[in-house]
């Protein structure tokens, strides 16, 4: 395997601030033209992680390789190759829209600026709007442009930090189709999200934690690795059965779907012998196949045992 | 390495962020027209026309001439005659007059007999500067006024000269004129509390919005963010300057004896190391609240102990030492030392570097703190 193929190529990535440990031996790889989604709890260490990537913040143990880069010692050539879209809108309010563009587009040292911020505008729609102000548009707008300004100066590798926080659906899957159009042009993605659409149209994923990465690779590879097994239960009093369930041996989580409720556990014999007294009628018991979610706040209580001293159970 | 294209956009950047925030653009040019006006026109610390009530028993020529005498000095306006000490004291205590003169009813009896008599002046002093010198000007009319009326057999009384002349020049400012004091320090005084401000704000602005993050994460390198937001105000602080100029020579009529390519020198050296100051705050504070509070942290001791508002040798010594440490202290002796005095380069050298110490300090505070901005 040589390093052409992968855009973004790092091991043991640390980073503390203080005594707190915020990204702790991270490894990732990532592949050229790939939609990499990077999943995780708040404070997990996602954005620090993407920092750390472009340059912004420096790793105190690692090394690794961005775009082919010396993360550590080459972080100018790196800025020049990537563009970092980050979790608030991060244009400046009151400049207008070319104003924006046209900024950006100076601080990369594009030759033809002008022509750069004309065709940016022509591709957003935003024609003859390029005076109105940044801040005047609507949430799903500021973030197109936030897109398209990251994209100005064509980089290799796309960081994107919760992209689509408070956008409506419609402007979420238009935004979605955006990336998968550039993923096909070529463009690498790496992206933060809370959503589990989202991540389901990620070629591979990373799950962390409190600065520790828990599992990688395709969904299927993540949610083998969360070694689940899940029981859907429908019917009526579902309150007063998860009630119940929740916290006994051998039952992980218990969560509320809509009419439904999913109940996991990591051993599965552990858990048949837990819901064994309850599994009759009138509810229908079903197994199924667990979701991301359920993955997830598996992973999520993994870690959290882990990382507590205090025993399981109570939480 | 530093590129001048992207400093150049930055500049640009500033520039345009500057003309729309009308609220900051009214704070550059209203500022310094308010404390001219404010500071300039009621600042004075030689009050003339003090109100005095008389209590005079006694209606001889002589006391007509002190009263005269009195009133022709400026200093003094009669504004009442009353009979009793009962009413002098309770005008006194109200405020309405600053001082009663009382003339006994014997006064020019005794006067011309060569008694020396006494006659009182009572002031109300709650406020020592109002009548320091309306007090030294009446010791002057009482040893001289009578002089006039004091002729052929009486001679012998006038007042006679002591055994030796002392000549008093007043140099600069002969005519003792607040505002030629005053106005040029405005000039400092508004520029420390503009300068520090607006930079302190538009640093922590940008990162608060979260704005500092993108451009740091783009190939622009700190230095370049931080000369490309200094350079405008730099613009901003001479535009004031030449406000205050203008305003000094045509309202006030300031003297301007001095170079005045020198004294923007000075100014450019003080607008940098005030300017230091407003950037290492923003490395210091959260918030633009902060930013706001700490701003006048330090403003307040600059307008307190640099000498604008006191006298700089009337302060104790552990004040004079703070104020020795701070950029205006020094920037108001440069300016009125080449307005006033008209001093050359070498003169206000003594003046010049602190300033320029400090601002290096400063920066590299600032910009030490300035890496750890995102952590």
């Amino acid at each position: 395997m040589t390093n052409d193929r992968f855009a973004i190529d790092v091991e043991g990535i640390t980073k503390t601030f203080g005594d707190k440990t915020v990204v702790n031996g991270l490894a990732m790889q990532v592949r050229r033209g790939e939609i990499y989604g990077f999943l995780g709890p708040n404070g997990s260490g996602k954005t620090t992680f993407l920092r750390l990537l472009c340059g912004l913040l420096k790793a105190d143990a690692g090394s690794g390789t961005c775009l082919g880069f010396d993360i550590l010692t080459e972080s100018a050539a790196i800025k020049r190759r990537v563009g970092y879209m980050t979790q608030r809108f991060s244009l400046y309010d009151d400049l207008s829209i070319a104003e924006n563009l046209r900024f950006v587009a100076d601080i990369y040292e594009l030759p033809e600026a002008r022509k750069a911020v004309g065709e940016t505008l022509r591709s957003l729609g935003l024609e003859g709007r390029g005076g109105q102000l940044a801040g005047e548009l609507s949430g799903g707008w500021k973030q197109r442009l936030a897109l398209a300004a990251c994209l100005i100066h064509r980089p290799e590798l796309l960081l994107l930090d919760e992209p689509t926080a408070g956008v409506d659906p419609k402007a979420r899957r238009d935004f979605w189709e955006e990336i998968h159009r550039l993923a096909a042009e070529g463009l690498t993605v790496l992206v933060t999200t809370h959503y589990m659409d989202e991540a389901e149209r990620c070629h591979r994923l990373a799950y962390i934690a409190y600065g520790t990465l828990l599992a990688k690779g395709t969904m299927n590879d993540v949610l083998a690795s969360a070694g689940l097994t899940t029981w859907e239960v429908s019917g009526p009093e579902l309150n007063e059965l998860a009630r119940i369930l929740q916290g006994l041996p051998g039952i992980d989580q218990v969560t509320a779907f809509g009419s439904k409720i999913h109940i996991s556990g990591r051993n599965e014999s552990a858990l048949d012998l837990a819901l064994g007294p309850f599994r009759q009628a009138p509810q229908i018991w079903q197994k199924i196949p667990p979701g991301l979610e359920d993955a997830f706040i598996g992973l999520m209580q993994t870690a959290n045992d882990n990382f507590s001293t205090e025993p399981a159970g109570n939480a | 390495m530093f590129n001048f294209a992207r400093f150049t956009a930055i500049i640009r950047k500033e520039f345009i962020q500057m003309r729309r925030d009308r609220l900051t653009f009214a704070m550059m040019f209203g500022i310094p027209i308010i404390q001219l006006i404010l500071f300039g026109f009621a600042i004075n610390t030689d009050p003339k026309n003090l109100p005095v009530a008389v209590l005079a028993a006694d209606n001889s020529p002589f006391a007509r001439r002190f009263l005269h005498a009195m009133e022709n000095s400026g200093y003094f306006t009669i504004t009442e005659q009353i009979t009793s000490e009962a009413e002098a004291r309770r005008l006194l205590a109200r405020g309405e007059v600053q001082f009663v003169v009382n003339i006994p009813a014997d006064f020019s009896r005794r006067l011309v007999r060569g008694e020396h008599p006494a006659f009182l002046l009572q002031a109300d002093a709650t406020d020592p500067s109002a009548v320091s010198t309306a007090i030294q000007v009446i010791n002057e009319i009482a040893r001289t006024a009578f002089d006039r009326d004091l002729a052929g057999p009486l001679q012998n009384l006038t007042s006679r000269p002591g055994p030796a002349e002392l000549r008093i020049h007043l140099e600069y400012n002969p005519d003792r004129i607040t505002q030629y004091n005053i106005v040029p320090g405005l000039m400092g005084v508004v520029l420390t509390m503009t300068m520090v401000v607006i930079t302190a704000l538009a640093v922590t602005r940008e990162r608060e919005r979260g704005t500092m993050e993108s451009l740091l994460a783009t190939p622009a390198i700190p230095l370049e963010v931080m000369t490309g937001k200094i350079v405008p105000y730099i613009v901003v602080g001479f535009v004031q300057v030449t406000v205050i100029l203008l305003a000094a020579k045509a309202l006030f009529h300031v003297p301007m004896v001095g170079s005045l390519p020198l004294l923007y020198l000075a100014a450019l050296c003080f607008i940098a190391a005030t300017l230091a100051v407003g950037i290492t705050i923003s490395t210091l504070s959260r918030n633009q609240l902060q930013a706001m509070q700490m701003s006048f942290f330090f403003f307040l001791p600059s307008l307190l102990l640099s000498g604008f508002m006191f006298p700089f040798r009337g302060m104790p010594e552990w004040a004079q030492v703070i104020g020795e440490a701070l950029p205006l202290t020094h920037f108001l002796r440069v300016l009125r030392g080449i307005l006033l005095k008209g001093n050359g380069f070498l003169d206000i050298w003594p003046d010049l570097w602190p300033i320029l110490v400090f601002g290096v300090v400063m920066m590299a505070l600032g910009a030490m703190r300035y890496r750890r901005t995102l952590d």
